[in-house]
């Protein structure tokens, strides 16, 4: 199941489903670090609001994601980590260390826009 | 109703599967909310142990029978490489970044028992359960 990503002006936001592959997740990556050129965007939104789990491996897809966007010269915030999605990843042991993550669309969006105007310009 | 049932493991899609239907059984037996994706969460951890170190095996999924409270059995079980040494593998990476990457110290801090077979050339046999909560 690929994951669609719509251009929202300067931003590209990818919308999660439930059940992703690795296969998935790889091409979503190759995919965003491709069009943040195409589109010279300067960020992206990850909305994981529907993902059922994240595991290990999808935990380290999203942070190898936020850091290739980075180097694109975008910034990545995470959003919709659920409740008990973010129970499971501490008791796992696993981290979105040095990604932005936000409670929803419209938060990641202020996140984003207070980045491009240079204030407020810091990682939550 | 299917309370047992076995999942072949042979490509990432599998794990996808495994992870569903064992969220589903999860459901039937009485689980709910974060539980019902701890469950997932571990079910996804070990079937990708599978894939990366043994190329394939199965996933066992069954509901135990307890008094008060019933539970779910999942067993991972394939005929790879094998573990050489169990307790390295079950060393916590959570804080200090080492231990071996399988995700299995935390499969055990998601499950309530765990228990890990393993030789050398034969394969491993990963068995966890939990409770439901009262």
């Amino acid at each position: 199941m690929e994951v669609p990503i719509l251009k929202q002006g300067h931003y590209l936001i990818a919308t999660f489903q439930a059940a992703l592959t690795d296969e998935d997740l790889l091409k979503l990556q190759d995919a965003l670090v491709e069009r943040v050129g195409k589109f010279r965007s300067r960020g992206v939104i990850v909305d994981v609001t529907a993902l059922d789990v994240m595991d290990s491996f999808a935990a380290r897809t999203l942070r190898a994601l936020a850091h290739m966007v980075r180097l694109r010269g975008a910034d990545t915030v995470i959003v919709g980590v659920q409740p008990e999605v973010a129970f499971a990843m501490v008791q796992l042991g696993l981290t979105l260390e040095g990604v932005a993550t936000a409670l929803d669309l419209e938060e990641a969006l202020l996140l984003l826009n207070s980045r491009a105007k240079g204030v407020g310009a810091r990682a939550r | 109703m299917r309370d047992e049932l076995a999942i072949h493991i042979a490509s990432d899609a599998d794990i996808v599967k495994a992870r569903q239907e064992g969220r589903a059984l999860a459901e039937r037996i009485g689980f709910s909310g974060s539980d019902l994706t701890i469950i997932a969460t571990a079910i996804s951890e070990v079937a990708r142990n599978i894939i990366k170190f043994a190329k394939r095996g199965e996933i066992v999924l069954q509901r135990v029978d307890r008094n008060p409270r019933d539970g779910i059995l999942v067993i991972a079980r394939d005929d790879g490489p094998g573990i050489p040494d169990i307790p390295l593998a079950m060393q916590d990476g959570f804080t200090t970044g080492h231990g071996l990457g399988l995700g299995l110290p935390g499969c055990r801090r998601l499950m309530d028992e765990f228990a890990i077979e393993s030789s050398v050339g034969e394969g491993t046999t990963v068995s966890m359960k939990k409770w439901v909560s009262s």
